[in-house]
């Protein structure tokens, strides 16, 4: 076993033992950070597949961006397990089903007999300033134009429906824009008044 | 037009500027530190520090047990306890001040008739056991002997105000 | 000597290199720890004059030995653990923290040669590691179960989310006009005949400001420490931590600071080349500068602006960071990056030729 099979191989554990902790742990917050764990693991398992690029915006996106907001979200949510678990025996069966059909699926799709070493060919090694950033950009913006033009205006197009779905007028709050509050000079606020001392 | 300078003000920054400025100047001044166990800042005589009894200067000890002081404190940091001495005079068995209770407003000097009680300007003292917080006659009368012409002195330069 | 040469030589080929990053990484990692004790006492003493008064003086000569009897005094100190928390996530957070950064100095240039890797995804792999950093902030305020950590976690987490999109915009600017994200080649792309104008400073001023700032913001210090704010929520996130636990926080935090200074240095400022390369007489005249000893001046006025801000501002109400980020930052740079697009396809002079 090479040094790097060892790696890949610890980081394989790593991770799908952490995938199961985010299904098994009853805290929703150790679920979140198992997820992160995962994250991670996968990570470094693209890292040994020479995807540098796929794997740091891996980490730099889904890490350091997206599971930041869930678990701001998770850490303030106060979750009733029981009320969760309830009709777990009743959905068992179906749930069993979903589970079967969708392994199924992934092998039917990624099976041996479409994938391996006997397939394709492995892919040849990569000199040390091989950057596939820039590949990745070169063939982003060429070959991939319009798909990844179009993923862009759905993605904005999702953003602005999520602030205009989320978004509602607060006549009652006092809210007050701080654009509005830097701007403000001392004369607006402060009305020098000039009075004769009191007598007494 | 009043927007637009204002936005140019906030976009380069001008004002956090002016305020580095002034950090900045500060930061070469002269500094005000006064390095206190070799200097020292100067005390007021009015200063309210230490407690002590005085005595007369023919050595009898000041106090007469009236308990004003005791009545006064408003933090009950005084004890006293009196008897006769064996000369008929009314002195005190018992004068105890609890350091932790004081709250140094200096009611006690001011309420005593004969300036028995006083506080002096020493500020550096501690306590290294428990117990040692409260003050004893012994103590208080150590402390009035040790530092009489400071306290002379200071009570002298006060005098007319009071 | 000898004896040590065969030592050497007798151990496997894989063991030898392991060995030998390790003396690398040793080789960064204490420098950079004395310089963090040191950017404390540093930043105690900068404060101390700008308030007018002189600061730590009292242990050993001039106070040098101040930052060795905090480490010592750290140390000794008991690690209490609330009997709530989260035991595990509680003692990891600090070393979440920490980890990360220590970690990112692994790709940074000290001088032409000098760099422990060289990865062309450079920059994008500190990005990565400052944003996982974060992760210590909020386990911390989580796991010790304490509602003012809890306060100062949240905070945390929203403002540096908000912050890393202003950040990692200004750094695009930054790979679009140098046209690489190796941290070696960005300083390279800044040379040129300009001395100190050659420098990206310049044509990338508004991202060079957005950038410091972030970095203020992403190490959480004042005016952006509202996740500790000490005086709303007493000390934040590390409220409940003590001894050497707090002081993994307080290194992480001080060492983060370094790390964005000499960031700035390396992709605003020129990294290690000289401010007067190419200038007529004063150009020759301090080529016998290491570029080593440019860099760390350059990192120090940094490391220097940082404690000055400290001096100088309140801390930011929090409605007003949020609009700073999302309202001020991310639009700014989102512009200056299409200015920087089209100067460098037109090949504007003499920045991006």
């Amino acid at each position: 076993m090479t040094f790097e099979k060892f790696i890949f191989y610890v980081l394989a554990a790593v991770l799908i033992i952490s995938a199961t902790m985010v299904i098994t742990r009853k805290n929703p917050v150790h679920a979140a950070l198992s997820l992160i764990l995962a994250f991670v693991a996968s990570s470094g398992i693209w890292l040994l597949a020479e995807a540098e690029f796929l794997a740091i915006v891996l980490v730099l996106v889904y890490v350091g961006a997206v599971m930041v907001l869930f678990l701001f979200v998770l850490m303030m949510l106060d979750i009733d397990v029981a009320t969760l678990r309830a009709g777990f025996i009743k959905m068992l069966p179906l749930g069993i089903l979903m589970a079967i059909a969708m392994a199924a699926e992934l092998i039917l799709v990624v099976g041996p007999e479409n994938f391996g070493l006997d397939k394709f060919a492995a892919p040849a090694r990569h000199a040390a300033d091989y950057s596939n950033t820039e590949e990745l950009g070169g063939v982003l913006y060429t070959v991939y134009m319009y798909p990844f033009e179009i993923a862009a205006v759905i993605l904005l197009v999702a953003i602005i429906a999520a602030i205009g779905l989320t978004m509602r007028r607060r006549p009652d709050s006092k809210y007050l824009d701080p654009a509005n509050q830097v701007v403000v000079k001392r004369k607006d606020r402060v009305r020098m008044v000039s009075m004769d001392a009191e007598k007494g | 037009m009043k927007a637009l300078t204002n936005y140019i003000k906030s976009l380069f920054l001008l004002e956090l500027f002016r305020g580095l400025s002034l950090t900045g100047r500060y930061l070469f001044r002269k500094k005000f530190t006064v390095m206190y166990p070799e200097e020292k800042a100067p005390v007021s005589p009015r200063f309210r520090g230490l407690h002590a009894q005085r005595r007369y200067p023919n050595g009898e000890e000041r106090c007469i047990a009236c308990k004003l002081c005791e009545a006064v404190c408003p933090a009950l940091a005084i004890t006293i306890e009196a008897e006769p001495r064996e000369d008929g005079s009314r002195r005190t068995t018992r004068y105890d001040i609890d350091l932790f209770k004081c709250i140094y407003c200096g009611y006690c000097q001011e309420s005593c008739p004969v300036d028995a009680i006083v506080e002096t300007r020493v500020y550096e003292y501690h306590f290294e056991n428990r117990g040692e917080n409260i003050m004893t006659k012994e103590k208080l009368l150590a402390i009035g002997d040790k530092y009489e012409a400071q306290i002379a002195a200071d009570l002298e330069a006060q005098a007319k105000y009071r | 000597m000898e004896f040590f040469i065969g030592l050497w030589e007798a151990l496997p080929d894989g063991l030898q290199t392991v060995i030998w990053i390790l003396l690398k990484i040793i080789a960064i990692i204490l420098p950079l720890m004395i310089c963090v004790a040191y950017y404390t006492y540093a930043e105690r003493k900068v404060i101390g004059y700008m308030q007018v008064r002189v600061g730590p003086n009292r242990v050993g000569p001039k106070g040098w030995l101040q930052p060795i009897a905090d480490a010592v005094k750290l140390m000794f100190k008991e690690i209490i653990i609330p009997s709530n928390a989260n035991k595990a996530l509680f003692l990891i957070a600090p070393a979440i923290t920490l980890g990360p950064a220590l970690a990112a100095w692994a790709v940074f240039p000290f001088d032409e040669e000098l760099v422990l890797a060289d990865i062309n995804a450079g920059l994008l792999y500190i990005l990565a590691l400052t944003s996982v950093g974060v992760y210590g902030v909020i386990i911390a305020g989580w796991a010790s179960n304490s509602k003012y950590a809890f306060l100062g976690a949240m905070r945390s987490a929203a403002q540096i989310v908000a912050y890393e999109i202003a950040m990692g915009f200004a750094l695009v600017g930054v790979l679009v006009a140098a046209g690489s994200l190796n941290l070696g080649d960005i300083v390279r792309a800044q040379s040129g005949n300009g001395g100190l104008f050659s420098w990206f400073w310049l044509p990338l001023l508004p991202l060079f400001g957005v950038y410091v700032i972030s970095g203020v913001a992403e190490t959480n210090r004042a005016p952006f420490d509202v996740a500790e704010g000490e005086s709303e929520i007493v000390a934040g996130f590390h409220i409940d931590y003590s001894g050497m636990a707090f002081a993994a926080f307080f290194l992480a935090e001080y060492a983060n600071m370094i790390l964005i200074a000499a960031l700035s240095a390396i992709m605003f400022m020129g990294g290690w080349l000289s401010p007067f390369q190419g200038w007529p007489i004063l150009g020759p005249l301090f080529d016998w500068v290491p570029g080593f000893v440019w860099l760390v001046l350059k990192t120090g006025l940094f490391a220097f602006l940082f404690l000055w801000l400290r001096a100088t501002f309140p801390r930011y109400r929090y409605d007003q960071i949020m609009r700073l980020g999302w309202k001020v930052f991310i639009p700014i740079t989102i512009v200056w990056i299409a200015v920087v697009g089209l100067a460098v396809v037109y090949q504007l002079p003499w920045w991006f030729d």
